[in-house]
């Protein structure tokens, strides 16, 4: 259900700083908005952004309803060694969405 | 005679009942807004007593903005992020929202640069404070006054 883009640089040098940019849909509901009939939309959003690269968290991110809906996200980190890239999303009503992605660092 | 007094009597009436309408849908209209001082509130809750002093953080924010359902945000510090002297986090907050938290980012060394950006929504007019905290535990700031034309969070739903 929950689509995410994930752009991370395929192959990198070793050291080298890269920037990573994601973004998932998701309505991020405020709670703070009513129906036309003035009942309150209870609130779904996404709570936590994580990325672990290799099994170490590098980056992680707690998110209010402030963010806009279908959040994105642009960090960066240092091109450490080869693997995988996990990218993590938590939020309301149980949501939870995990990705991957590959690096290969020379 | 009589009619004129009823007829008073009738506007006054219904000046009042008007008066009592408009000051109920006055508060029901209005969404809980935050205020600078829980705005502070909330900052203090992540920084404690510390200081914070201005400087060394870059919040960039488009100065006029006609959209605030999606408003792109930047926060640049400068730091070398080695493993002695980096950014830990890099904590969000508005002013004039329903909430002032917006987003908390934590770092490390590992991030190699201190930048983050995403996109926030903005209900007002308002300042939006980006602080940055350190790992010698000192916190940084920057602020950065916005005008906004369309506010998010408070149109209808479905």
């Amino acid at each position: 259900m929950a689509n995410a883009l994930i752009n991370v640089p395929p192959r990198a040098k070793r050291g080298e700083i890269i920037e990573i940019k994601t973004l998932i849909s998701h309505t991020m509901e405020t709670g703070f908005r009513r129906t036309q009939l003035g009942a309150p939309i209870p609130r779904d959003i996404i709570r936590r952004f994580a990325c672990v690269y290799n099994g170490t968290e590098v980056f992680r991110a707690e998110l209010h309803p402030a963010i806009s809906a279908n959040p994105f996200i642009v960090f960066s980190t240092v091109a450490a060694e080869s693997g995988t890239l996990e990218f993590h999303w938590t939020g309301d009503n149980g949501f939870s969405v995990t990705q991957s992605a590959p690096i290969l660092v020379e | 005679m009589e009619r004129r007094a009823s007829r008073r009597e009738f506007l006054r009436a219904a000046g009042s009942v008007a008066a009592g309408l408009g000051l109920g849908s006055t508060v029901s209209a209005t969404p809980a807004r935050a205020t600078p001082a829980e705005m502070e509130e909330a900052i203090r809750k992540v920084v404690g007593s510390a200081t914070i002093t201005p400087g060394r953080v870059k919040l960039d924010l488009p100065p006029l903005i006609e959209n605030g359902n999606a408003v792109p945000l930047t926060v640049d510090v400068a730091s070398p992020m080695t493993g002695a002297d980096h950014v830990r986090a890099i904590h969000v907050f508005t002013q004039k929202n329903p909430q002032p938290n917006v987003a908390s980012f934590h770092l490390g060394p590992r991030a190699g640069r201190a930048r983050v950006a995403t996109r926030v929504r903005l209900a007002d007019s308002q300042a939006v404070v980006a602080i940055c905290e350190l790992s010698d535990g000192s916190f940084w700031s920057a602020s950065a006054d916005v005008v906004v034309t369309l506010a998010a969070c408070l149109e209808d739903g479905i």
